[in-house]
């Protein structure tokens, strides 16, 4: 599968990356080279292979359901670009 | 030119958990913006999600009782887009195993005016909710604040197959879904607070000279009732109707669209077009592990629910003799209401007296003052004392009505306000007398009996009143239809 220009200018938009033209034209043969690498396993035949849904074989972890402190708000704000002390501020989002 | 509405429902509920699905946050619903977050809720980096045990359990409680099956093997896939109230950037959510599928939901309507239905249910998932935005227009203020206490809160997403043909159905389908949900205790499913929430997917067929034309499908989202999402439904379809005779669009020709409901305008607008699903670039959530589960354990599960609402509404009409109107009427109250019932029904022996008495005079009484069954001051023992007077005759059955406002207004029981009533039985002969003074002083009315007009006694049963105002007006009829055959 090549990937194309507008394959990278999709993705970015869904990723909201804004990129420059020069980083558009290096990252097309980039990703072009890593759909390449990955395309290799293609070539093995899987037909007996039963698919993988999930990396890890572990199963059912579960945890009790039960109440523990959360962050004090100052904490949970701390980091936030914008803030009024109860919640975190951010520009309007327009169409809803 | 005539067209069907034809809807789909998204369903989101919020299961009653204490803590968040991922975290051990609270859910409370009301808390102070932003008290209720952690590191795992508000998406830092670093921060591993472990599963709420009893949130699985409520989901799977609510996917057998949908009639969904359950797949041996379940997992978790990340859902990602970008929105100021989603702070980890993606949607735990479930992409291609969900936890279950190919349900179904049977609706009726009391008033017959749609044929029962089952709805297919297509699929049933657990995810984790978003957090809420705040606008403050009011003030004019550009900035929105975000409050993340939502976030992470567990949600089971239930969704219909397009197999609703009408508001009134799609209506109905959230009713009996709420109903059951309550019933089985998996949530509250308060619309106005959010805990329940819909989407609709409606588009029309419309049939014309050159065979069916289906418009686009249309989401619409912003219901806050029950209500709302009849009236939207019914708008939308209207509104359908007036661009496809404009536009003759159809399904294809135009991409999704989605649309915001105004409750106030009662309108629905236009919102943003709807990205497709590939956008959300789903995959494996790598922080989770599946959950299998064995066939043995769907069966507990199955047999831990009990009687559903819809096996109640049977057994009253099958096995207690209620018409499926008034089964219907009493099942729809909910689980308090219903056990209530159940409790004056099975001490009394009357299950019609107690139906009537519960749908009506007490419901009536709940909705004045805006009381719940638990905080109603007649017991359902008082209650069914007070069936049980009326059927052995202490209690005249036209004077029921006062004994049962002064057992609630003075909160005393049904022998109390008998004696209250100064209501004295009236003994047999004194009865034999009473309608024999009658009789004899009306020898038209027993002429007219004779011949046939049964109904000539009811002008006997206001005088056998004036008389004595403690007769029973039933026994009154009969001891004077059965004197006048010995006549």
């Amino acid at each position: 599968m090549a990937i194309t220009r507008d394959d990278v200018e999709k993705v970015a938009l869904l990723a909201r990356l804004e990129l420059s033209e020069a980083e558009i034209e290096s990252l097309t043969t980039d990703l072009g080279q890593i759909v390449g690498y990955v395309d290799q396993l293609a070539e093995v035949d899987t037909d007996h292979v039963e698919p993988m849904a999930h990396a890890i074989e572990l199963h059912n972890v579960f945890a009790d359901d039960v109440v523990r402190p959360s962050l004090p708000r100052e904490q949970a704000l701390a980091n936030a670009p914008s803030h009024n002390g109860k919640g975190y501020l951010v520009p309007p989002v327009l169409g809803d | 030119m005539s067209y069907t509405t034809v809807v789909g429902l998204e369903v989101h509920v919020q299961l009653a958990t204490q803590s968040k699905l991922f975290c051990r946050c609270s859910t409370q619903f009301g808390a102070e913006p932003n008290t209720q977050t952690c590191p795992v809720c508000i998406g830092m980096p670093g921060s591993l999600p472990v599963m709420n045990r009893e949130a699985y359990q409520l989901a799977l409680k609510t996917s057998v009782a949908i009639n969904c099956e359950i797949p041996a093997f379940t997992k978790w896939d990340r859902k990602q887009y970008f929105y100021p109230d989603l702070p980890k950037g993606y949607q735990i959510s479930q992409f291609d195993l969900p936890m279950s599928e190919h349900g179904w939901l049977e609706i009726s309507d009391p008033k017959d005016r749609f044929e029962p239905k089952r709805v297919r249910i297509l699929r049933a998932h657990l995810e984790d909710d978003a957090g809420k935005s705040v606008h403050d227009e009011v003030h004019g203020r550009a900035d929105s604040e975000i409050d993340l206490n939502r976030t992470g809160t567990p949600l089971l997403e239930i969704v219909s197959e397009p197999d609703m043909r009408s508001a009134a159905e799609a209506k109905a389908y959230m009713q009996e879904l709420r109903l059951l949900l309550t019933h089985i205790g998996v949530s509250d499913c308060n619309m106005q607070e959010g805990s329940m929430r819909c989407d609709a997917n409606v588009n029309l067929h419309i049939d014309t000279p050159d065979g069916k034309a289906a418009t686009p499908i249309v989401e619409i989202k912003n219901m806050n009732s029950f209500r709302a999402v009849e009236r939207a439904i019914e708008y939308e379809a209207g509104r359908q109707y007036r661009v496809w005779q404009e536009t003759k669009q159809q399904m294809g020709d135009v991409p999704k669209q989605t649309r915001g409901w105004d409750d106030a305008a009662g309108k629905t607008l236009g919102q943003r077009s709807k990205e497709e699903s590939s956008d959300y670039r789903y995959f494996p959530d790598p922080d989770l592990v599946p959950v299998l589960s064995t066939p043995e354990e769907v069966e507990a599960v199955r047999a831990s629910l009990g009687d559903l609402p819809a096996d109640i509404r049977r057994q009253l009409a099958d096995d207690h003799g209620l018409s499926s109107y008034d089964a219907d009427v009493l099942v729809n109250q909910g689980r308090e209401v219903l056990a209530y019932f159940f409790n004056a029904a099975e001490k009394s022996g009357d299950y019609k007296a107690a139906c009537n008495w519960v749908t009506q005079d007490i419901q009536r009484v709940l909705k004045e003052q805006e009381q719940s069954i638990d905080e109603f001051s007649i017991s359902a023992d008082q209650l069914a004392d007070l069936i049980s007077a009326i059927g052995d005759n202490r209690l005249p059955k036209s004077r029921s009505k006062d004994a049962f406002e002064l057992m609630l207004t003075n909160e005393i029981d049904v022998a109390a306000a008998i004696e209250k009533l100064g209501i004295e039985q009236v003994d047999e002969s004194a009865l034999v007398t009473l309608c024999q003074e009658l009789l004899d002083a009306n020898p038209k009315i027993v002429a007219d009996v004779k011949g046939g007009k049964q109904q000539a006694i009811g002008a006997l049963i206001g005088q056998a009143k004036k008389k004595n105002s403690n007769v029973d007006p039933g026994q009154v009829r009969k001891m004077c239809l059965e004197l006048v055959e010995k006549m």
